[in-house]
C-alpha cells in the first residue's frame, strides 16, 4: 500500500475524456514522476487529488482516508501541500508573514478566531518560520514585500510554505517551469536536501526531463488520459512506449 | 384573467426601463469591462433633456392683450412663448405640445457627447484598475452628476406631460373581448414599451449585421483577441459607451410623462438595474432585457393588493429577494456566460 | 503599552489627543469673528466625529483587510439605532443597555446577511449586500411601521413603559438619555478671553466609546485574524491549499463590522433618541465608503481622519451660502465677483455633495491612498530633501 492510492480515476469534460481509469500508486517516502505531452490529463489528476476537481469515477485514498468530496483547505489538513506552475504566494504580504500563515494553518486547524492576541507574541511559530527561511536562505528577505521579489524567489518561498507545514505529501506541479537553468539547479538541489533530511514523499509534475530524472524514484507515464507505463527512472529512459508517446515533443533525456 | 393582463401591462413599462437600463449596463460591462455605477444617472440626464427642452420651448415674452381683461378690468397681459412668434400660434402650441418626443433629437447628440466625454475623461483610466475602484469612482460621478442637476433644476419632481395625443387610456380589455373599464392602460405607456422595444431591436440589430456590432460582439467574448487582430477596439468602445449613454438617455426622455423626473431618479433605476443585470447574468444582452421585463412584470404582480395581502410588503422588496436566490441558486445569472466575473 | 507596539501605542495616544482636546482644536477662532463660522467644536457635531467614526473604524475591518467591498453596512446601523430606542422605551433611558442591545442585534443581522452574501465575492458579493440593505430599508419604511415608526421614524413618548426607569419626569417630560445620571446632553462651556469653548458629556462619552474600537481595531489588525485577512485579500487560492478555510474568516470580519456599525447605530440613538429608515439607505451605505476611501483604506487612522474630514466638510460647507460667498468676493469688480459667486456657489451650501464628490473622484483617480498616502507622499518628498542635504553636507568636506 502507498500513502496515495488513486484508483479507476476518470474526468469527463463535456465530450472530452481528460482521464479514463487512472491508477496510480504512491509509495512512501519516495519521489514519484508523473510525465507525460500536454493534454495527457497531468494538472487534472493533480487538480483532483487536491479537491479543486471532483473525479466522476473512481477514488483517491490519502494515509488510508478518501480524499474525495473534500475541498482544498480539508485535503491540506490532510498532510498535502501543493506547489503551483505559477508560484501562488500572497503578494502583498511580507516574506516571514507569508511563512506564518502556513504555521498557524498547521496549529491551529481550518478555522480559529484569534483576533486580540498580537502575530509577534507567537515566539515558537516565528522560530520555526526563521529557521525555514534559513533553510532555503531566504532570511536576509524576511521583511520584504513578497509580490516584489524575482520569480525564483518567489518558488522558493512557495516551497518553503509547503514545507514549514511539514507534509506527509508534497505536490509539485511543473516547480521549474519558466526557470532559468541555473535555478533550475538549484530546485532541484533543495528538493534533493529536502528528500534526504525528512519524511516527505514528493509527486511531481515535470516536463523538464532532466529534472525528473534527477530525483525521481518511480515514474509514470501518462498519455491520452492513462498511464502508458510505471517503472524505474531506468528503464523508462528506453521504453518504446514512451519514446512513441513523446514524439515530436521537445525532450532532453 | 384580466387582473393578470392587467399586471403585466403595468408591469411593461416599468420592465422597458429596466431592460434599457440594464441594456447599457451590459454593453458598457461587456465591451469595457467597467461596472459602471453612474449609469442611473445617464438616465437621469436624459430625463431632464426632455425638461430642459420643454422648459426652453415655453421661454415666454409677456403680450398685452387689448381684448381680453383681468378681473381688475385691466388688460390681459398674456404670456406667449416665443416658439409662438416663429412658427404661429398653432403650430408653436403643437411644438410645445410634443416637447418630449421632440427632446429624443435634443437628447441623442447630448448623450453621446456626455458618453464619450465621460469615456474619454474617466473611464478610459480604468480599465486596468480593480472593479471596486471602477464602481468607487462611477458612484462619486453619480454623486456629482446628480447635485448638479438638483442645483440647477431644485429638488421636486418637475412634471413634464406627454403629447395632448397621448393623454388618456386604453380600453385594453374592450379590446380584447373583456368587459369594458376592466383593462385600463394609458396610451403613453404603450408609446414607452413600443418605444423600448424599437431601441432594443435597434441595437442588436446593430450589434448583429453591422461590421462595427460584429467587432464589439467579438471583443466581448474575447478582448485580447480581438486586440491582437490589430483591431483599434478603443475607439470603437468609446463609440460603444457613447451609444450606451444615448440608450439610457432616451429611456430617460420617454419616462418624464410616466413619473416626473427628479434628480435622484437615476439612483433610485440604477440599483435596480444592477440587480437586473446581475439576474439577467453579467455580459448578456439578452438576459438583461429578458430580467428586466420579468422583474417589472414581478414587481407588478408583487403590487397586486392580493399578494400584499398574504405577505405584507412583498412589492417592495421582491426584486432583491429575486436576485438574491438568483446569485446563491444560479450564480452566473439566467443567460449569463461562464468565466464572467466570477473572481 | 496596552500590549501594542510602540508604533501603535503612539498612534492610539495620538487620536486619543485629538479626541480629548477636540473642544480646543476644532474651535480655533474666536467667538463672533468672522471665520467663527469654521469652528467645529460644537457638540453635535463632534459626537458625529466620533460616531461615524466608529462606523468606518469596522468598516474597514471587513473594506480595508479583506477587500470585500459592502455597500449595504447601513443597514447594520439603522438596526443598531432601532434597537437602542427601544430599549429607551422599554427598559431605561440608560445608554449602555441600549448600546449593548445595539451591537448584539446587528451583529445578528450581519450573521444572517454576511452568511448568505459572502457565498459570492467581487461585485456580486456588492449587489447582495446592496440589495439586503435596501430590503431592510424598504421594509422598515412599510411593513414594519410598528416596530420602526415608517416614514415618521421611532420616537419616545410619554406613555413608554421604561420599566427601570420612568415613563415621565415629574415636570411631564419625555426623560433623556443618561450614563448613571449622567445626561448625554449636558455641557459645560469655558470661555478663554474671546475663545469659547464647549464640553459636552455626549462628546466624551463617544469618544471614549470610539478610542476603545480603535484599540479593538489596532489588535484586530495585529493579530493572526487580521492577517488571515489580508491573506484572503492578497490570494485566497493559496490560501485554500495551505489549509486554511476563508468563509469563517471573512463572516467573522463582516460580523465585527457590524457589529461596530450597530454600535455607531446605537450611539447615535443615545445622542438623539429616535431612529428613521433613511439611515439605512444605500447613500448612507456609500457615505461610510467614501470616509474609508478618503482616509486611506486598509490604514489604521485613514478612517477616523476620513469620517472627520467628511462630516467637517458637510457641515462647514452647507453652511457657506451665497450671501457669504458674496461676502469674500466682494473686492471684485461687479461682473467678475458674480462669476465666482456662480462657480464656487456649487461646491458648497445644499451643493456640497458636489464637492465631495469630487474629491472621492479624484482621491481614487490620483490618490488610491487617500489621506494617509498623501501624508506619506509629503514625508516622503521631505525625508528626500534631507537625505539630499546630509549627502551634499557629507560631500563638502571631503572637497
Amino acid at each position: 500500500m502507498g500513502i496515495l492510492e488513486v484508483k479507476d480515476v476518470g474526468k469527463r469534460f463535456g465530450g472530452l475524456q481528460a482521464l479514463g481509469d487512472v491508477n496510480l500508486s504512491v509509495k512512501e517516502q519516495t519521489c514519484h514522476a508523473i510525465i507525460g505531452p500536454n493534454g495527457a490529463g497531468k494538472s487534472t489528476l493533480l487538480n483532483c487529488l487536491v479537491g479543486k476537481l471532483i473525479p466522476d469515477t473512481g477514488s483517491v485514498m490519502f494515509d488510508g482516508s478518501s480524499v474525495l468530496g473534500r475541498s482544498p483547505h480539508e485535503i491540506n489538513q490532510m498532510g498535502i501541500s501543493r506547489v503551483f506552475q505559477t508560484p501562488e504566494i500572497f503578494g502583498d504580504l511580507t516574506v516571514m508573514e507569508n511563512m506564518m500563515i502556513p504555521l498557524f494553518a498547521k496549529r491551529d486547524g481550518a478555522y480559529r478566531l484569534h483576533a486580540i492576541e498580537s502575530v509577534d507574541s507567537e515566539k515558537s511559530l516565528i522560530e520555526q518560520a526563521h529557521q525555514m527561511l534559513e533553510e532555503v536562505n531566504m532570511i536576509d528577505k524576511r521583511d520584504m514585500h513578497a509580490a516584489s521579489m524575482s520569480r525564483g524567489d518567489k518558488r522558493r518561498l512557495e516551497m518553503a510554505m509547503c514545507l514549514v507545514q511539514n507534509p506527509k505529501l508534497l505536490l509539485l506541479d511543473e516547480p521549474t517551469a519558466g526557470m532559468a537553468r541555473a535555478d533550475t539547479n538549484n530546485t532541484i538541489d533543495l528538493l534533493k536536501e529536502i528528500k534526504e533530511k525528512r519524511d516527505i514523499t514528493i509527486a511531481i509534475i515535470e516536463h523538464d526531463m532532466h529534472v525528473v530524472f534527477s530525483l525521481a524514484d518511480r515514474i509514470t507515464v501518462l498519455a491520452q488520459g492513462t498511464p502508458l507505463v510505471e517503472d524505474t527512472p531506468e528503464n523508462i529512459k528506453g521504453h518504446p512506449k514512451v519514446q512513441e508517446a513523446y514524439l515530436g515533443e521537445t525532450q532532453q533525456v | 384573467m384580466d387582473a393578470i393582463i392587467l399586471q403585466i401591462l403595468n408591469g411593461l413599462d416599468k420592465g422597458s426601463a429596466y431592460a434599457l437600463i440594464a441594456l447599457g449596463l451590459t454593453l458598457i460591462f461587456g465591451t469595457l469591462g467597467v461596472v459602471n455605477f453612474a449609469h442611473g444617472a445617464l438616465f437621469m440626464i436624459g430625463a431632464f433633456c426632455a425638461v430642459t427642452l420643454n422648459k426652453l420651448l415655453t421661454l415666454s415674452h409677456v403680450v398685452i392683450d387689448e381684448t381680453k381683461t383681468d378681473f381688475l378690468g385691466n388688460p390681459l397681459k398674456v404670456q406667449v412663448p416665443y416658439v409662438n412668434d416663429i412658427f404661429g400660434e398653432a403650430a408653436g402650441a403643437a411644438i410645445i405640445d410634443w416637447s418630449v418626443p421632440l427632446a429624443i433629437f435634443f437628447a441623442i447628440p447630448v448623450m453621446i457627447a456626455i458618453g464619450v466625454i465621460m469615456e474619454r475623461g474617466l473611464i478610459k483610466h480604468f480599465y486596468k484598475r480593480p472593479h471596486a475602484d471602477q464602481i468607487l469612482v462611477t458612484f462619486g460621478l453619480a454623486i456629482v452628476l446628480q447635485e448638479i442637476i438638483k442645483y440647477f433644476y431644485g429638488a421636486n419632481p418637475i412634471p413634464t406631460p406627454a403629447p395632448d395625443a397621448f393623454k388618456g387610456s386604453f380600453d385594453f380589455g374592450a379590446a380584447i373581448g373583456f368587459d369594458a373599464n376592466t383593462i385600463i392602460y394609458p396610451y403613453w405607456r404603450l408609446v414607452y414599451f413600443g418605444f423600448a422595444s424599437l431601441i432594443i431591436g435597434a441595437v442588436f440589430a446593430f450589434l448583429q449585421f453591422t461590421t462595427f456590432g460584429m467587432v464589439v460582439r467579438a471583443g466581448m467574448a474575447d478582448r485580447e483577441t480581438v486586440g491582437l487582430l490589430g483591431i483599434n477596439i478603443d475607439k470603437r468602445f468609446t463609440i460603444m459607451f457613447g451609444l450606451a449613454a444615448a440608450v439610457a438617455g432616451l429611456a430617460g426622455v420617454m419616462y418624464t410623462p410616466i413619473n416626473s423626473p427628479n434628480y435622484h431618479m437615476g439612483m433610485d433605476f440604477l440599483v435596480l438595474s444592477f440587480v437586473v443585470v446581475v439576474v439577467g447574468g453579467m455580459g448578456s444582452l439578452p438576459g438583461a432585457v429578458l430580467a428586466g421585463f420579468l422583474l417589472g412584470i414581478l414587481e407588478s404582480f408583487a403590487s397586486m393588493r392580493e399578494v400584499i395581502d398574504i405577505i405584507p410588503g412583498i412589492n417592495q422588496v421582491i426584486i432583491y429577494l429575486v436576485a438574491v436566490i438568483i446569485l446563491l441558486t444560479r450564480p452566473r445569472g439566467l443567460m449569463g456566460r461562464k468565466g464572467v466575473m466570477e473572481d | 503599552m496596552f500590549g501594542l507596539e510602540k508604533k501603535d501605542a503612539n498612534l492610539l495616544l495620538f487620536v486619543a489627543a485629538l479626541a480629548i482636546f477636540a473642544p480646543f482644536i476644532l474651535n480655533p477662532f474666536p467667538e463672533g469673528s468672522a471665520m467663527a463660522q469654521f469652528n467645529a467644536g460644537y457638540p453635535d457635531l463632534m459626537q458625529r466625529f466620533a460616531i461615524f467614526g466608529i462606523f468606518a473604524i469596522g468598516f474597514n475591518i471587513l473594506f480595508g483587510l479583506t477587500g470585500y467591498l459592502s455597500f449595504g453596512h447601513a443597514a447594520f446601523l439603522g438596526v443598531g439605532s432601532y434597537a437602542a430606542v427601544w430599549m429607551f422605551k422599554l427598559l431605561s433611558m440608560n445608554v449602555i443597555p441600549a448600546i449593548i442591545l445595539a451591537v448584539i442585534i446587528s451583529g445578528l443581522f450581519a450573521l444572517v446577511i454576511g452568511y448568505v452574501s459572502l457565498r459570492r465575492s467581487g461585485i456580486y458579493f456588492s449587489i447582495l449586500t446592496l440589495a439586503f440593505a435596501q430590503m431592510c430599508f424598504a421594509l422598515a419604511y412599510s411593513v414594519l411601521t410598528p416596530i420602526t415608526g415608517g416614514e415618521t421614524g421611532l420616537q419616545l413618548a410619554l406613555d413608554d413603559p421604561r420599566i427601570l426607569g420612568v415613563s415621565q419626569t415629574p415636570e411631564g417630560n419625555i426623560p433623556v438619555p443618561g450614563l448613571f445620571g449622567l445626561e448625554m446632553r449636558e455641557s459645560f462651556e469655558m470661555a478663554v478671553g474671546p475663545w469659547v469653548f464647549t464640553f459636552n458629556i455626549g462628546y466624551y462619552f463617544c469618544a471614549i466609546i470610539m478610542l476603545l474600537s480603535f484599540y479593538l481595531a489596532i489588535r484586530i489588525f495585529r493579530s493572526p485574524f487580521g492577517m488571515m485577512l489580508r491573506a484572503i485579500k492578497s490570494n485566497q487560492q493559496r490560501l485554500n491549499y495551505t489549509g486554511l478555510n476563508p468563509r469563517p474568516y471573512t463572516l467573522a470580519a463582516f460580523v465585527i463590522s457590524g457589529m461596530y456599525a450597530g454600535l455607531a447605530g446605537g450611539l447615535m440613538a443615545s445622542m438623539d433618541p429616535l431612529a428613521g429608515a433613511e439611515r439605512m439607505q444605500w447613500t448612507a451605505s456609500g457615505e461610510v465608503v467614501l470616509m474609508t476611501i478618503l482616509g486611506g483604506v486598509g490604514t489604521l487612522i485613514g478612517p477616523v481622519l476620513g469620517a472627520g474630514l467628511l462630516k467637517y466638510m458637510e457641515n462647514i460647507l452647507s453652511k457657506i451660502n451665497k450671501g457669504v460667498l458674496e461676502g469674500w468676493f466682494s473686492f471684485m469688480p461687479d461682473g467678475m465677483s458674480d462669476t465666482f459667486v456662480f462657480l464656487t456657489n456649487l461646491f458648497v451650501g445644499k451643493q456640497w455633495h458636489i464637492t465631495t464628490g469630487v474629491i472621492f473622484m479624484l482621491v481614487i483617480i490620483f490618490l488610491p491612498g487617500g489621506l494617509v498616502e498623501l501624508g506619506k507622499r509629503i514625508s516622503g518628498m521631505f525625508r528626500k530633501k534631507d537625505d539630499d542635504n546630509t549627502k551634499s553636507a557629507k560631500a563638502e568636506p571631503a572637497e
